[in-house]
Protein backbone atom coordinates (compact mmCIF):
# COMPACT_ATOMS: atom_id res chain seq x y z
CA UNK A 1 0.00 0.00 0.00
CA UNK A 2 3.08 2.28 1.19
CA UNK A 3 4.93 1.72 -2.28
CA UNK A 4 1.57 1.84 -4.48
CA UNK A 5 0.99 5.57 -2.78
CA UNK A 6 4.73 6.26 -3.06
CA UNK A 7 4.98 5.10 -7.34
CA UNK A 8 1.25 5.80 -8.04
CA UNK A 9 2.18 9.27 -9.01
CA UNK A 10 5.30 8.66 -11.32
CA UNK A 11 3.20 5.71 -13.48
CA UNK A 12 0.13 8.31 -13.97
CA UNK A 13 2.32 11.18 -15.12
CA UNK A 14 4.63 8.56 -16.90
CA UNK A 15 1.82 7.32 -18.72
CA UNK A 16 0.56 10.58 -19.25
CA UNK A 17 4.17 11.72 -20.82
CA UNK A 18 4.20 8.25 -23.00
CA UNK A 19 0.66 9.46 -25.12
CA UNK A 20 2.59 13.38 -24.96
CA UNK A 21 6.02 12.33 -26.42
CA UNK A 22 4.56 9.54 -28.51
CA UNK A 23 4.00 11.85 -31.89
CA UNK A 24 7.95 13.49 -31.45
CA UNK A 25 8.96 9.52 -31.09
CA UNK A 26 6.70 8.42 -34.04
CA UNK A 27 7.93 11.24 -36.62
CA UNK A 28 11.51 10.75 -35.55
CA UNK A 29 11.21 7.28 -36.09
CA UNK A 30 9.87 7.11 -39.30
CA UNK A 31 12.24 9.72 -40.41
CA UNK A 32 14.70 7.18 -40.32
CA UNK A 33 12.90 4.03 -41.38
CA UNK A 34 12.24 2.42 -44.97
CA UNK A 35 9.26 3.00 -46.87
CA UNK A 36 8.74 -0.86 -46.75
CA UNK A 37 9.33 -0.58 -42.96
CA UNK A 38 6.40 2.21 -42.51
CA UNK A 39 3.40 -0.36 -43.47
CA UNK A 40 4.26 -2.68 -40.23
CA UNK A 41 3.56 -0.44 -37.64
CA UNK A 42 6.06 -1.06 -34.88
CA UNK A 43 7.43 0.87 -32.19
CA UNK A 44 10.63 -0.80 -32.22
CA UNK A 45 13.46 1.96 -32.07
CA UNK A 46 15.92 0.33 -34.39
CA UNK A 47 14.83 0.23 -38.06
CA UNK A 48 15.99 -2.89 -39.77
CA UNK A 49 17.30 -0.68 -42.88
CA UNK A 50 18.28 2.79 -41.85
CA UNK A 51 16.83 5.02 -44.32
CA UNK A 52 17.76 8.72 -42.65
CA UNK A 53 19.56 9.67 -45.94
CA UNK A 54 17.15 8.98 -48.14
CA UNK A 55 14.47 10.59 -46.35
CA UNK A 56 15.73 13.34 -45.12
CA UNK A 57 17.26 14.55 -49.01
CA UNK A 58 14.00 13.70 -49.97
CA UNK A 59 12.46 16.11 -47.97
CA UNK A 60 15.80 18.72 -49.00
CA UNK A 61 14.90 18.02 -52.23
CA UNK A 62 11.70 17.47 -53.25
CA UNK A 63 10.81 21.35 -51.88
CA UNK A 64 13.40 24.09 -50.40
CA UNK A 65 13.27 22.49 -47.09
CA UNK A 66 16.50 24.86 -46.14
CA UNK A 67 15.15 27.89 -47.96
CA UNK A 68 11.72 27.24 -45.47
CA UNK A 69 14.53 27.88 -42.64
CA UNK A 70 16.10 30.56 -43.96
CA UNK A 71 12.94 32.68 -44.47
CA UNK A 72 11.72 31.64 -40.84
CA UNK A 73 15.67 32.67 -39.59
CA UNK A 74 14.91 36.36 -41.22
CA UNK A 75 11.51 37.38 -40.80
CA UNK A 76 12.06 36.17 -37.17
CA UNK A 77 14.64 38.32 -36.29
CA UNK A 78 13.98 41.32 -38.36
CA UNK A 79 10.25 41.15 -36.47
CA UNK A 80 12.28 41.44 -33.12
CA UNK A 81 15.18 43.60 -33.77
CA UNK A 82 12.25 46.32 -35.38
CA UNK A 83 10.22 45.31 -32.20
CA UNK A 84 12.72 45.74 -29.49
CA UNK A 85 13.93 48.95 -31.17
CA UNK A 86 10.45 50.59 -31.51
CA UNK A 87 9.16 49.16 -28.23
CA UNK A 88 11.72 50.22 -26.02
CA UNK A 89 12.16 53.78 -26.67
CA UNK A 90 8.25 54.00 -26.07
CA UNK A 91 8.19 52.01 -23.22
CA UNK A 92 10.93 54.23 -21.81
CA UNK A 93 9.22 57.46 -22.21
CA UNK A 94 6.00 55.91 -20.86
CA UNK A 95 7.39 54.80 -17.87
CA UNK A 96 9.85 57.58 -17.01
CA UNK A 97 9.24 60.68 -19.15
CA UNK A 98 6.55 63.66 -18.94
CA UNK A 99 4.30 64.23 -22.14
CA UNK A 100 0.96 65.00 -23.70
CA UNK A 101 -0.88 62.70 -24.63
CA UNK A 102 0.87 59.63 -22.35
CA UNK A 103 -2.41 58.30 -20.40
CA UNK A 104 -3.82 57.82 -23.96
CA UNK A 105 -1.28 56.34 -25.62
CA UNK A 106 -1.04 53.72 -22.62
CA UNK A 107 -4.67 53.30 -22.77
CA UNK A 108 -4.53 52.39 -26.48
CA UNK A 109 -1.76 49.77 -26.36
CA UNK A 110 -3.54 48.19 -23.92
CA UNK A 111 -6.65 48.51 -25.74
CA UNK A 112 -4.24 46.69 -28.54
CA UNK A 113 -3.57 43.94 -26.31
CA UNK A 114 -6.59 42.41 -27.14
CA UNK A 115 -6.94 42.51 -30.23
CA UNK A 116 -5.69 39.37 -32.05
CA UNK A 117 -3.49 39.42 -35.17
CA UNK A 118 -6.51 37.58 -37.21
CA UNK A 119 -8.97 40.93 -36.29
CA UNK A 120 -6.41 42.87 -38.73
CA UNK A 121 -5.60 40.93 -41.45
CA UNK A 122 -8.12 41.59 -43.75
CA UNK A 123 -7.32 45.32 -43.80
CA UNK A 124 -3.70 45.16 -43.81
CA UNK A 125 -3.88 42.19 -46.87
CA UNK A 126 -5.98 44.86 -48.60
CA UNK A 127 -3.45 47.57 -47.76
CA UNK A 128 -0.23 45.41 -49.17
CA UNK A 129 -2.23 43.79 -51.98
CA UNK A 130 -3.06 47.69 -53.39
CA UNK A 131 0.70 48.37 -52.67
CA UNK A 132 1.37 45.53 -55.09
CA UNK A 133 3.92 44.73 -51.31
CA UNK A 134 2.69 40.88 -51.00
CA UNK A 135 4.92 37.82 -51.22
CA UNK A 136 7.67 39.95 -49.87
CA UNK A 137 9.60 39.76 -46.75
CA UNK A 138 8.02 42.79 -45.37
CA UNK A 139 4.50 41.55 -46.00
CA UNK A 140 4.96 39.01 -43.26
CA UNK A 141 7.16 41.27 -40.96
CA UNK A 142 4.80 44.41 -41.37
CA UNK A 143 1.80 43.82 -38.98
CA UNK A 144 4.13 42.52 -35.90
CA UNK A 145 6.70 45.41 -36.48
CA UNK A 146 5.36 46.85 -33.36
CA UNK A 147 4.57 44.72 -30.43
CA UNK A 148 1.71 46.29 -27.90
CA UNK A 149 2.44 43.74 -25.70
CA UNK A 150 6.25 44.48 -25.50
CA UNK A 151 5.66 48.12 -24.98
CA UNK A 152 3.56 47.17 -21.64
CA UNK A 153 5.89 45.07 -20.87
CA UNK A 154 8.87 46.93 -20.38
CA UNK A 155 7.06 49.63 -19.94
CA UNK A 156 6.16 47.73 -16.25
CA UNK A 157 9.63 46.65 -16.02
CA UNK A 158 11.48 50.27 -16.57
CA UNK A 159 9.06 51.68 -13.84
CA UNK A 160 10.81 49.84 -11.08
CA UNK A 161 13.85 51.28 -12.37
CA UNK A 162 15.43 54.26 -9.50
CA UNK A 163 14.93 57.59 -10.17
CA UNK A 164 17.60 58.61 -9.18
CA UNK A 165 20.35 56.97 -10.79
CA UNK A 166 18.32 58.18 -14.31
CA UNK A 167 18.90 62.37 -12.52
CA UNK A 168 22.46 61.26 -11.77
CA UNK A 169 22.84 60.21 -15.27
CA UNK A 170 21.60 63.34 -16.45
CA UNK A 171 23.68 65.49 -14.63
CA UNK A 172 26.55 63.99 -15.85
CA UNK A 173 25.62 64.52 -19.27
CA UNK A 174 24.12 61.52 -20.50
CA UNK A 175 21.76 61.94 -23.14
CA UNK A 176 18.17 60.28 -22.67
CA UNK A 177 18.96 57.61 -26.22
CA UNK A 178 21.87 56.67 -23.65
CA UNK A 179 20.07 56.34 -20.73
CA UNK A 180 17.06 54.50 -22.22
CA UNK A 181 19.30 51.85 -24.22
CA UNK A 182 22.78 51.43 -21.71
CA UNK A 183 20.92 52.38 -18.24
CA UNK A 184 17.37 51.25 -18.31
CA UNK A 185 16.87 48.46 -20.50
CA UNK A 186 19.99 46.85 -19.13
CA UNK A 187 18.39 46.37 -15.83
CA UNK A 188 15.30 44.71 -17.27
CA UNK A 189 17.85 42.03 -19.26
CA UNK A 190 15.60 39.26 -18.30
CA UNK A 191 12.58 40.80 -19.55
CA UNK A 192 14.00 41.46 -22.51
CA UNK A 193 15.16 38.04 -22.56
CA UNK A 194 11.71 36.54 -22.02
CA UNK A 195 10.20 38.85 -24.39
CA UNK A 196 12.95 37.82 -27.36
CA UNK A 197 11.63 34.13 -26.73
CA UNK A 198 8.09 34.69 -26.98
CA UNK A 199 8.54 36.39 -29.90
CA UNK A 200 11.01 33.91 -32.22
CA UNK A 201 8.74 31.08 -30.42
CA UNK A 202 5.34 33.18 -31.77
CA UNK A 203 6.65 33.45 -35.09
CA UNK A 204 8.40 30.40 -35.83
CA UNK A 205 5.30 28.74 -35.82
CA UNK A 206 2.99 30.99 -37.33
CA UNK A 207 0.52 30.06 -40.14
CA UNK A 208 -2.10 32.05 -40.28
CA UNK A 209 -0.49 35.29 -41.72
CA UNK A 210 2.07 33.85 -43.96
CA UNK A 211 -0.75 31.73 -45.42
CA UNK A 212 -2.46 35.15 -46.64
CA UNK A 213 0.43 36.94 -48.06
CA UNK A 214 2.98 34.27 -49.29
CA UNK A 215 2.00 32.12 -52.64
CA UNK A 216 5.39 32.01 -53.58
CA UNK A 217 7.39 28.68 -52.67
CA UNK A 218 10.54 30.35 -52.13
CA UNK A 219 9.25 32.80 -49.48
CA UNK A 220 7.43 30.59 -47.63
CA UNK A 221 8.44 30.12 -43.57
CA UNK A 222 8.51 27.07 -41.93
CA UNK A 223 5.21 26.09 -41.30
CA UNK A 224 4.13 27.10 -44.53
CA UNK A 225 6.60 25.22 -46.60
CA UNK A 226 5.43 22.23 -43.75
CA UNK A 227 1.96 23.20 -45.60
CA UNK A 228 3.30 23.20 -49.45
CA UNK A 229 5.26 19.49 -48.61
CA UNK A 230 2.23 18.09 -46.65
CA UNK A 231 0.12 18.57 -50.04
CA UNK A 232 3.17 17.68 -52.78
CA UNK A 233 3.64 14.12 -51.24
CA UNK A 234 -0.19 14.13 -50.22
CA UNK A 235 0.56 11.41 -47.73
CA UNK A 236 2.46 9.40 -50.12
CA UNK A 237 6.08 9.37 -48.60
CA UNK A 238 5.79 9.24 -44.70
CA UNK A 239 9.12 9.19 -44.30
CA UNK A 240 10.29 11.86 -46.02
CA UNK A 241 6.91 13.91 -44.90
CA UNK A 242 8.25 13.17 -41.13
CA UNK A 243 11.99 14.15 -42.00
CA UNK A 244 10.56 17.45 -43.40
CA UNK A 245 8.56 17.60 -39.70
CA UNK A 246 11.71 16.90 -37.66
CA UNK A 247 13.73 19.68 -39.71
CA UNK A 248 11.16 22.48 -38.93
CA UNK A 249 10.81 21.45 -35.07
CA UNK A 250 14.33 20.81 -34.37
CA UNK A 251 15.16 24.39 -33.80
CA UNK A 252 12.53 24.69 -31.28
CA UNK A 253 13.02 21.81 -29.23
CA UNK A 254 16.54 22.01 -29.24
CA UNK A 255 16.53 25.81 -27.72
CA UNK A 256 14.16 24.33 -25.41
CA UNK A 257 16.02 21.55 -24.07
CA UNK A 258 19.17 23.92 -24.19
CA UNK A 259 17.36 27.21 -22.26
CA UNK A 260 14.35 25.61 -20.39
CA UNK A 261 14.14 28.14 -18.18
CA UNK A 262 13.91 30.83 -20.22
CA UNK A 263 12.16 29.03 -22.77
CA UNK A 264 8.88 28.65 -20.19
CA UNK A 265 9.48 32.00 -18.49
CA UNK A 266 9.08 33.21 -22.13
CA UNK A 267 6.27 31.36 -23.79
CA UNK A 268 4.03 31.38 -20.66
CA UNK A 269 4.46 35.61 -20.02
CA UNK A 270 1.13 35.52 -21.99
CA UNK A 271 -1.30 33.69 -22.75
CA UNK A 272 -2.53 35.05 -26.23
CA UNK A 273 -0.73 33.12 -28.78
CA UNK B 1 8.50 63.72 -28.41
CA UNK B 2 10.50 61.40 -31.16
CA UNK B 3 10.82 58.67 -28.53
CA UNK B 4 7.13 57.28 -28.83
CA UNK B 5 6.63 58.72 -32.26
CA UNK B 6 7.56 55.54 -34.19
CA UNK B 7 5.58 53.59 -31.67
CA UNK B 8 3.01 55.91 -32.63
CA UNK B 9 2.90 55.70 -35.84
CA UNK B 10 3.13 51.80 -36.23
CA UNK B 11 0.27 51.96 -33.77
CA UNK B 12 -1.85 53.95 -36.22
CA UNK B 13 -0.98 51.94 -39.39
CA UNK B 14 -1.21 48.62 -37.64
CA UNK B 15 -4.27 49.13 -35.23
CA UNK B 16 -5.78 52.00 -35.11
CA UNK B 17 -6.33 52.72 -39.06
CA UNK B 18 -6.81 49.23 -39.88
CA UNK B 19 -9.57 48.62 -37.39
CA UNK B 20 -11.96 51.79 -38.96
CA UNK B 21 -11.07 50.60 -42.36
CA UNK B 22 -12.21 47.43 -40.95
CA UNK B 23 -15.58 48.49 -39.65
CA UNK B 24 -15.85 50.57 -42.84
CA UNK B 25 -15.90 47.30 -44.90
CA UNK B 26 -18.13 45.28 -42.86
CA UNK B 27 -21.04 48.05 -44.03
CA UNK B 28 -20.56 47.44 -47.87
CA UNK B 29 -19.99 44.42 -50.37
CA UNK B 30 -16.81 45.20 -51.22
CA UNK B 31 -14.90 42.78 -52.82
CA UNK B 32 -11.17 42.76 -53.29
CA UNK B 33 -10.56 43.87 -57.34
CA UNK B 34 -14.10 45.03 -57.87
CA UNK B 35 -14.98 48.09 -59.85
CA UNK B 36 -18.18 48.98 -58.11
CA UNK B 37 -18.98 48.86 -54.23
CA UNK B 38 -22.04 49.98 -51.96
CA UNK B 39 -23.31 50.58 -48.64
CA UNK B 40 -25.53 47.58 -47.34
CA UNK B 41 -25.83 48.66 -44.43
CA UNK B 42 -26.16 45.58 -41.73
CA UNK B 43 -26.74 42.99 -44.53
CA UNK B 44 -23.61 41.13 -43.84
CA UNK B 45 -24.30 40.66 -40.51
CA UNK B 46 -27.66 39.57 -41.49
CA UNK B 47 -26.01 37.11 -44.01
CA UNK B 48 -23.80 35.73 -41.45
CA UNK B 49 -26.38 34.75 -39.24
CA UNK B 50 -28.33 32.86 -42.42
CA UNK B 51 -25.39 31.45 -43.61
CA UNK B 52 -25.55 27.30 -42.95
CA UNK B 53 -21.88 27.33 -43.67
CA UNK B 54 -21.00 29.82 -41.39
CA UNK B 55 -23.54 28.94 -38.63
CA UNK B 56 -21.83 25.29 -38.77
CA UNK B 57 -18.22 26.91 -38.15
CA UNK B 58 -19.55 29.02 -35.48
CA UNK B 59 -21.29 25.79 -33.84
CA UNK B 60 -18.08 23.10 -34.24
CA UNK B 61 -16.16 26.22 -32.72
CA UNK B 62 -17.93 26.16 -29.95
CA UNK B 63 -18.20 22.32 -29.77
CA UNK B 64 -14.36 22.39 -30.13
CA UNK B 65 -14.26 25.00 -27.27
CA UNK B 66 -16.68 23.12 -24.99
CA UNK B 67 -14.26 19.89 -25.31
CA UNK B 68 -10.75 21.30 -24.65
CA UNK B 69 -11.09 24.03 -21.74
CA UNK B 70 -12.94 21.71 -19.07
CA UNK B 71 -10.35 19.13 -20.08
CA UNK B 72 -7.35 21.28 -21.03
CA UNK B 73 -7.14 23.52 -17.75
CA UNK B 74 -7.97 20.56 -15.31
CA UNK B 75 -6.22 17.53 -16.73
CA UNK B 76 -3.45 20.49 -16.60
CA UNK B 77 -4.24 20.87 -12.69
CA UNK B 78 -4.11 17.33 -11.94
CA UNK B 79 -1.09 17.16 -13.94
CA UNK B 80 0.93 20.23 -12.18
CA UNK B 81 -0.21 19.10 -8.45
CA UNK B 82 1.26 15.93 -9.22
CA UNK B 83 4.41 16.84 -11.02
CA UNK B 84 4.73 20.01 -7.86
CA UNK B 85 5.58 17.04 -5.18
CA UNK B 86 7.98 15.62 -6.94
CA UNK B 87 11.63 16.60 -6.00
CA UNK B 88 14.15 15.40 -8.31
CA UNK B 89 12.12 13.95 -11.25
CA UNK B 90 10.57 17.35 -11.57
CA UNK B 91 12.33 19.01 -14.29
CA UNK B 92 12.20 15.88 -16.42
CA UNK B 93 8.59 15.78 -16.32
CA UNK B 94 8.36 19.39 -17.35
CA UNK B 95 9.70 18.88 -20.18
CA UNK B 96 7.99 16.14 -20.99
CA UNK B 97 4.66 17.51 -20.78
CA UNK B 98 6.17 21.11 -21.98
CA UNK B 99 7.84 20.03 -25.25
CA UNK B 100 4.37 20.12 -27.51
CA UNK B 101 3.92 24.03 -26.88
CA UNK B 102 7.10 24.42 -28.44
CA UNK B 103 6.79 22.62 -31.00
CA UNK B 104 5.76 23.57 -34.66
CA UNK B 105 1.80 23.04 -34.60
CA UNK B 106 1.83 22.56 -38.28
CA UNK B 107 4.06 20.13 -38.28
CA UNK B 108 3.04 17.96 -35.66
CA UNK B 109 -0.16 17.97 -37.00
CA UNK B 110 1.06 15.76 -40.05
CA UNK B 111 2.63 13.86 -37.99
CA UNK B 112 -0.91 13.18 -35.80
CA UNK B 113 -2.31 12.57 -39.52
CA UNK B 114 0.04 9.76 -39.29
CA UNK B 115 -0.21 8.64 -35.88
CA UNK B 116 -4.17 8.68 -36.51
CA UNK B 117 -3.86 6.91 -39.68
CA UNK B 118 -6.58 3.87 -40.28
CA UNK B 119 -4.16 1.15 -41.63
CA UNK B 120 -0.91 2.65 -41.26
CA UNK B 121 -0.89 4.39 -37.46
CA UNK B 122 0.03 2.81 -34.58
CA UNK B 123 -3.18 4.58 -32.41
CA UNK B 124 -5.84 1.79 -34.78
CA UNK B 125 -3.00 -0.93 -34.68
CA UNK B 126 -3.56 -0.48 -30.41
CA UNK B 127 -6.90 -0.25 -31.15
CA UNK B 128 -7.43 -3.41 -33.28
CA UNK B 129 -4.95 -5.69 -31.26
CA UNK B 130 -7.70 -4.53 -28.25
CA UNK B 131 -10.16 -6.64 -30.79
CA UNK B 132 -11.86 -3.17 -31.75
CA UNK B 133 -13.03 -2.13 -34.65
CA UNK B 134 -10.39 0.81 -36.32
CA UNK B 135 -11.21 4.20 -35.91
CA UNK B 136 -11.97 6.51 -38.64
CA UNK B 137 -10.63 9.77 -36.89
CA UNK B 138 -9.93 11.87 -40.08
CA UNK B 139 -12.43 9.84 -42.19
CA UNK B 140 -16.01 9.80 -39.87
CA UNK B 141 -17.21 14.08 -40.32
CA UNK B 142 -18.48 13.45 -37.15
CA UNK B 143 -15.33 12.85 -35.17
CA UNK B 144 -13.21 15.47 -36.74
CA UNK B 145 -14.11 18.05 -34.48
CA UNK B 146 -13.57 15.84 -31.18
CA UNK B 147 -10.12 14.54 -33.30
CA UNK B 148 -9.11 17.92 -33.33
CA UNK B 149 -9.61 18.81 -29.95
CA UNK B 150 -7.59 15.75 -28.69
CA UNK B 151 -4.72 17.46 -30.64
CA UNK B 152 -5.85 21.02 -29.10
CA UNK B 153 -5.89 19.34 -25.56
CA UNK B 154 -2.25 17.57 -26.15
CA UNK B 155 -0.79 21.32 -27.40
CA UNK B 156 -2.44 23.32 -24.86
CA UNK B 157 -1.61 20.88 -21.12
CA UNK B 158 2.12 21.49 -21.17
CA UNK B 159 1.02 25.91 -21.43
CA UNK B 160 -1.61 25.36 -18.65
CA UNK B 161 0.77 22.94 -16.47
CA UNK B 162 3.44 25.68 -16.26
CA UNK B 163 0.72 28.73 -15.37
CA UNK B 164 -0.42 26.37 -12.63
CA UNK B 165 2.70 25.59 -11.04
CA UNK B 166 3.45 28.67 -10.77
CA UNK B 167 0.26 29.48 -9.03
CA UNK B 168 1.19 26.56 -6.82
CA UNK B 169 4.59 27.81 -5.97
CA UNK B 170 3.27 31.39 -4.69
CA UNK B 171 0.59 29.14 -2.32
CA UNK B 172 2.22 29.64 1.10
CA UNK B 173 3.89 26.04 2.48
CA UNK B 174 3.10 28.03 6.36
CA UNK B 175 -0.88 28.00 4.99
CA UNK B 176 -0.82 24.16 3.77
CA UNK B 177 0.68 23.40 7.64
CA UNK B 178 -1.52 25.67 9.23
CA UNK B 179 -4.43 23.83 7.87
CA UNK B 180 -2.80 20.24 8.40
CA UNK B 181 -2.25 20.75 12.15
CA UNK B 182 -6.08 22.38 11.90
CA UNK B 183 -6.62 18.06 11.46
CA UNK B 184 -7.44 18.31 7.76
CA UNK B 185 -4.41 15.27 7.66
CA UNK B 186 -6.32 14.12 3.60
CA UNK B 187 -4.71 15.92 0.87
CA UNK B 188 -8.14 16.05 -0.70
CA UNK B 189 -9.07 17.95 2.17
CA UNK B 190 -6.44 20.22 2.41
CA UNK B 191 -6.64 20.31 -1.53
CA UNK B 192 -10.27 21.64 -1.03
CA UNK B 193 -9.78 24.13 1.87
CA UNK B 194 -6.82 25.79 0.67
CA UNK B 195 -5.28 25.15 -2.85
CA UNK B 196 -8.01 25.23 -4.54
CA UNK B 197 -9.34 28.62 -3.11
CA UNK B 198 -5.97 29.86 -3.48
CA UNK B 199 -5.79 29.17 -7.33
CA UNK B 200 -8.81 30.70 -7.53
CA UNK B 201 -7.33 33.79 -9.94
CA UNK B 202 -4.80 31.28 -11.62
CA UNK B 203 -7.44 29.63 -12.74
CA UNK B 204 -9.44 32.20 -14.33
CA UNK B 205 -7.07 33.16 -15.82
CA UNK B 206 -5.74 29.68 -17.47
CA UNK B 207 -9.27 29.43 -18.36
CA UNK B 208 -9.49 32.91 -20.58
CA UNK B 209 -6.65 32.01 -22.04
CA UNK B 210 -7.74 28.16 -23.02
CA UNK B 211 -10.71 29.26 -24.49
CA UNK B 212 -9.04 32.31 -26.57
CA UNK B 213 -6.68 29.82 -28.11
CA UNK B 214 -9.57 27.00 -28.56
CA UNK B 215 -11.76 30.24 -30.52
CA UNK B 216 -8.42 30.69 -32.19
CA UNK B 217 -8.06 27.03 -33.84
CA UNK B 218 -7.13 27.34 -37.17
CA UNK B 219 -3.65 24.98 -37.91
CA UNK B 220 -5.04 21.37 -37.58
CA UNK B 221 -7.87 21.79 -40.13
CA UNK B 222 -5.86 23.91 -42.47
CA UNK B 223 -3.69 20.81 -42.38
CA UNK B 224 -5.69 17.63 -41.40
CA UNK B 225 -9.25 19.01 -43.60
CA UNK B 226 -8.82 22.39 -45.53
CA UNK B 227 -11.86 22.76 -43.59
CA UNK B 228 -14.15 20.10 -45.73
CA UNK B 229 -17.51 19.23 -44.44
CA UNK B 230 -17.89 18.45 -40.45
CA UNK B 231 -14.32 20.44 -39.74
CA UNK B 232 -15.55 23.95 -40.45
CA UNK B 233 -14.52 26.62 -37.60
CA UNK B 234 -14.63 30.36 -37.18
CA UNK B 235 -11.44 31.36 -38.40
CA UNK B 236 -11.10 28.74 -41.31
CA UNK B 237 -14.52 30.27 -42.47
CA UNK B 238 -13.20 33.78 -42.23
CA UNK B 239 -9.93 33.00 -44.04
CA UNK B 240 -11.98 30.94 -47.09
CA UNK B 241 -14.32 34.18 -47.50
CA UNK B 242 -11.57 36.82 -46.89
CA UNK B 243 -8.54 35.34 -48.25
CA UNK B 244 -9.33 32.29 -51.19
CA UNK B 245 -13.00 33.97 -52.01
CA UNK B 246 -12.35 37.41 -52.12
CA UNK B 247 -15.56 38.37 -50.33
CA UNK B 248 -13.92 41.34 -48.57
CA UNK B 249 -17.03 43.15 -47.84
CA UNK B 250 -18.84 39.47 -45.89
CA UNK B 251 -15.34 38.82 -44.04
CA UNK B 252 -14.84 41.67 -42.24
CA UNK B 253 -18.14 41.47 -40.84
CA UNK B 254 -17.24 37.68 -40.01
CA UNK B 255 -13.95 39.35 -38.39
CA UNK B 256 -15.99 41.19 -36.37
CA UNK B 257 -18.14 38.66 -34.83
CA UNK B 258 -15.09 36.70 -33.78
CA UNK B 259 -13.46 39.59 -32.44
CA UNK B 260 -16.74 40.05 -30.54
CA UNK B 261 -15.72 36.53 -28.96
CA UNK B 262 -12.22 37.50 -28.40
CA UNK B 263 -12.62 40.85 -26.55
CA UNK B 264 -15.39 39.38 -24.70
CA UNK B 265 -13.54 36.36 -23.65
CA UNK B 266 -10.35 38.83 -23.00
CA UNK B 267 -12.31 41.11 -20.82
CA UNK B 268 -11.19 39.41 -17.75
CA UNK B 269 -7.28 38.59 -18.93
CA UNK B 270 -6.83 42.09 -19.85
CA UNK B 271 -8.13 43.07 -16.27
CA UNK B 272 -5.92 40.86 -14.81
CA UNK B 273 -2.61 41.68 -16.74
CA UNK B 274 -2.74 45.08 -15.60
CA UNK B 275 -2.20 43.93 -12.51
CA UNK B 276 0.54 41.38 -12.74
CA UNK B 277 2.20 39.60 -15.80
CA UNK B 278 1.95 36.04 -15.66
CA UNK B 279 5.63 34.92 -15.93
Amino acid sequence: MLALRKYMPHAVLGLGAFVMLLPFYWMFLTSIRSPAEIFSVSLWPIPQKFAAVDNYSRAAGQVPMLKFMANGVIVCFGILIVQILTAVPAAYALAKLRFPGRKLLLTLIIAALTVPIQALALPLFVGLAKAQMLNTYFAMMMPFLLSVFAIFLFNQSFRSYPDEIIEAARMDGFSELEICWRLVLRGSLPSLAAFSVFSLVAHWNDLYWPMIVVTDTNLAPPPLGMLFFADVESGANYGALMAGATIITAPMVVCFLLARKHFIAGITMTGVK
Amino acid sequence: MFFVFPAVLLLLAIYIIPMIVLAAFSVTDYQLGALSTSFIGLENFRKAFADPVFMRALLNTVIYAVIVIPVGVFLALGIALLVYNRKRSRAFWEIAYFLPVTATLVAMATVFQFLLHPSLGPVNAAITWFGFEPVGFLSNPSLLIPTMAIIGIWQVLGFNMVLFLAGLTAISKDLHEAVRIDGAKNPVDRFLTVTWPMLGPTTMFVVVTTSISAFKVFETVAVLTKGRSGSEVLLYALYLEGFEYSNTGYAASLTLIFLAIVLILSIGQTLHMDRKVHY
